[in-house]
């Protein structure tokens, strides 16, 4: 009996003990290269000035929106940061799942004292969403599939004479629809008002009706590398950090395509209905992860460009090698000739009728 | 008695052993050709090269075994020739095969599985049954055979390189291992799912013995209904109960905490145990519990010393069903779970879906193994209770 209480109420002690000095954090992110990115240029540096937090890091940002549903609906919410793309987090907002953020007296100003709200610009799309990086969508093919002529235009994707073989695109409407129209003869500018009206989805399907049986469809951004270093495919579309890994960390034979990249922001949003000691703690490390020098310092992990103005000058060279980052970022002059400017309140609105029409047709 | 004399007979050279020893040589050069390029090449030169090698081997070197390792001297350095060392091992292999057939057809040995009054049609049915079991298996094993080499790779990618099938030491490493065994994500869900598995296959176990025995008495009512309730967790869709938990958990407080996944992980596994423990106390005999309260002793004391020692094997193969239930188990603690509590099988699927990684091989590797350590184990146990139980292993 003794012996039993004496173990129970030190096991309560320690719990106890175990609860007032650890915050156990969880951030939600995208896994792979990028989380790491962010836990060496954010994580890391926090948790060592602030020893008593610990950050676990849920791989579930792809279902980010129905997952904090289902949390809110079931009335836990465990998570305490989310990773979101833009057009996630419009639709967060606007549900209310989102807290809103001042960013001005919330988020550090930039080190010559320009305030966040001028320091992010554009990159700024509603209240709750603080950006982190500029990233783009773009392909990169094989140097060894593609003959003397390595292909200059994202319209050689829809050229099966001149490049024969399997090309692997994202399952979803988000961007192939614009590049077939583009490739269809539909101006850049002019791509969404063709693509608001039912003639125009009837056309970028069927362009994309051409080289249907020569798709590989991928869902995780992971997949384009595996298909282009096995050879199966001999373009294949993907976030452009994961090309960089592949081309010079992992040496493969892949070169970039960047013409007509499609621009993306990615960041932060903080759940609603946080506990007000959690939300301080968020709220401060969200301070730390966003300044200047940090979204700097994440460039030297993975090639996305930095949120903020002031961090570009900062971007250095990728850690422990000799490789300069900039000319590998999606904003680098030389890769941004011809864009693609991906309009998300756009797609925040057409996204469910698209998806729809597009799953019916993959289903043809 | 005409019709028995060919049977008995040595088969025919030319017009049986060649043939088929040609025939199979033409499928594995199929396979060769097609991995350099020339199917049409590798299928004219494997029924050659087999039929030569038969030829030669049966007319020739009546010593089987001598036969079969000159068979696979000769064909290892045809292999060498064409493609070096990784050529020179892989032809080694089929020249095995190649020399076993020819002997195989040759000697009769094709025969042995059936009467001697077989038909010839019979004795075809009864190979080709033998070879279709042997494709199923084949079929069955090889994903898994595949893994394991594929997690010595020295790339970051799911390929067999060039180097890996020249046989190359520089094309392998250990560095998935490596870095299994020491990154923090591996090493804290390995830690999470050692931390889960045992606790609830403790309270599957305990639960799960304690309703078989309750629901093998015959004077409990609804014995069906209650059997067919505690049963359903294995025959209801997971993605189901997974839902059904998760909104159930979330209400009670226990989703996202390490006792929700281990209750969850709990229901899971008792179906197993009750199913295994049910089916040994069939041959449990109930007069020896009678016998022991006779002699005084308590109910408490009964199953201890008298029922539990006896159905312990079924006991034992449910607590390792459970125990498995739990270290594999990927749907329910994605939605039970948060990401404090993420387990092996959770950050294999991350992994997989996220960063194709060969760590997810390196991984199933250890997972491979370890299950069949556990499957092993089982199956001792089962020829232990049956033994036990007075019938004969199998």
């Amino acid at each position: 009996m003794k012996l039993t209480s004496i173990l129970l109420a030190s096991s309560a002690l320690t719990l106890a003990a175990g609860a007032a000095s650890a915050i156990d954090l969880t951030f939600v992110s995208w896994g792979g290269a990028y989380q790491n990115s962010q836990l060496k240029a954010y994580a890391e540096p926090y948790m060592a000035e602030h020893p008593d937090v610990h950050i676990a890091w849920d791989e579930s940002s792809a279902e980010a929106v129905a997952k904090l549903r289902a949390m809110n609906e079931a009335g836990n919410v465990t998570w305490d940061l989310v990773d979101v793309t833009v057009s996630d987090s419009i639709r967060l907002c606007d549900e209310g799942l989102a807290r809103e953020i001042d960013f001005d007296t919330e988020l550090a100003a930039a080190p010559d004292g320009t305030s966040a709200t001028d320091d992010f610009g554009a990159t700024l799309i509603n209240d709750c969403f603080v950006p982190q990086i500029v990233y783009s969508t773009t392909f990169g093919y094989r140097t060894d599939l593609v003959g003397d002529t390595p292909p200059t235009s994202v319209c050689d994707i829809f050229d099966l004479q001149k490049y024969p073989g399997k090309r692997s695109l994202q399952k979803r409407p988000i961007d192939n629809m614009e590049w077939a129209l583009y490739c269809d003869g539909v101006a850049e500018e002019d791509i969404y008002n063709v693509l608001g009206t039912d003639e125009g989805v009837d056309r970028a399907l069927k362009k994309l009706d051409t080289i249907k049986d020569q798709v590989v469809w991928w869902t995780a951004g992971a997949e384009t590398p595996q298909l282009l270093a096995d050879g199966e495919v001999v373009f294949g579309s993907t976030f452009n950090g994961r090309l960089f890994s592949a081309i010079v960390e992992q040496n493969q034979p892949i070169a970039m395509l960047w013409d007509m990249q499609s621009y993306d922001i990615d960041g932060w949003i903080v759940p609603t209905g946080l506990d007000a000691e959690k939300e301080a703690v968020v709220m401060d490390f969200l301070k730390f992860a966003t300044d200047t020098q940090r979204l700097a310092d994440q460039a030297k992990y993975i090639s996305y460009g930095p949120a903020r103005a002031s961090s570009a000058p900062l971007v250095g060279k990728l850690d422990g090698t000799d490789i300069d980052m900039a000319p590998h970022m999606p904003t680098d002059p030389a890769n941004a000739t011809n864009v693609h400017r991906y309009d998300y309140t756009w797609w925040a609105d057409h996204r469910d009728d698209l998806d729809a029409k597009f799953q019916a047709w993959l289903a043809q | 008695m005409a019709t028995l004399a060919p049977t008995l007979r040595k088969p025919s050279l030319t017009g049986f052993v060649l043939p088929l020893t040609a025939l199979a040589g033409a499928l594995l050069g199929y396979l060769v050709g097609n991995a350099k390029g020339n199917a049409l090449l590798g299928i004219v030169g494997g029924a050659v090269f087999a039929g030569v090698l038969a030829f030669v081997l049966v007319s020739f070197v009546p010593q089987r075994r001598m036969g079969r390792l000159i068979g696979a001297v000769a064909t290892g350095i045809a292999g060498a020739l064409i493609a070096g060392v990784a050529g020179l091992v892989f032809g080694a292999i089929l020249g095995l095969v190649l020399s076993w057939i020819a002997y195989w057809l040759a000697s009769g040995d094709y025969r042995a599985s059936v009467p001697v009054y077989a038909t010839p049609r019979e004795v075809l049915w009864a190979n080709t049954f033998r070879f279709i079991c042997g494709v199923i298996f084949f079929f069955l094993i090889a994903p898994i055979l595949v893994v394991i080499p594929l997690s010595f790779n020295a790339e970051n990618f799911f390929t067999f390189t060039p180097k890996m099938l020249a046989l190359d030491p520089e094309g392998y490493s250990l560095k998935h291992y490596r870095d299994f065994f020491t990154n923090t994500d591996w090493t804290g869900a390995f830690y999470n799912s050692l931390r889960i598995a045992p606790v609830a296959t403790l309270l599957s176990v305990s639960f799960g013995t304690l309703a078989a025995i309750g629901l093998s008495q015959s004077h409990v009512p609804f014995r069906r209904a209650i059997m067919a309730i505690l049963i359903s967790p294995m025959i209801v869709p997971l993605i189901i109960s997974a839902a059904g938990m998760y909104f159930f958990y979330a209400r009670m407080g226990l989703q996202g905490t390490y006792w929700g996944v281990v209750l969850a992980h709990a229901a899971l596994g008792i179906p197993f145990v009750i199913i295994t423990v049910t089916a040994t106390l069939v041959g449990f005999d109930r007069s020896l519990t009678r016998a022991a309260a006779n002699m005084g002793a308590g109910p408490v004391t009964t199953f201890f010393r008298v029922q539990m020692p006896l159905i312990l094997p079924g006991v034992i193969s449910g607590a390792l069903f459970a125990f498995i239930t739990s270290f594999d188990e990927v749907v329910v603690v994605l939605f039970v779970g948060s990401a404090q509590q993420k387990t092996l099988p959770w950050q294999m699927f991350i992994g997989l879906r996220e960063q194709i990684s060969p760590t997810i091989l390196a991984v199933a590797t250890v997972l491979v193994a370890f299950s069949v350590v556990l499957l092993v184990t089982l199956e001792l146990l089962r020829r232990r209770s049956e033994r036990l139980r007075g019938m004969s292993p199998s």
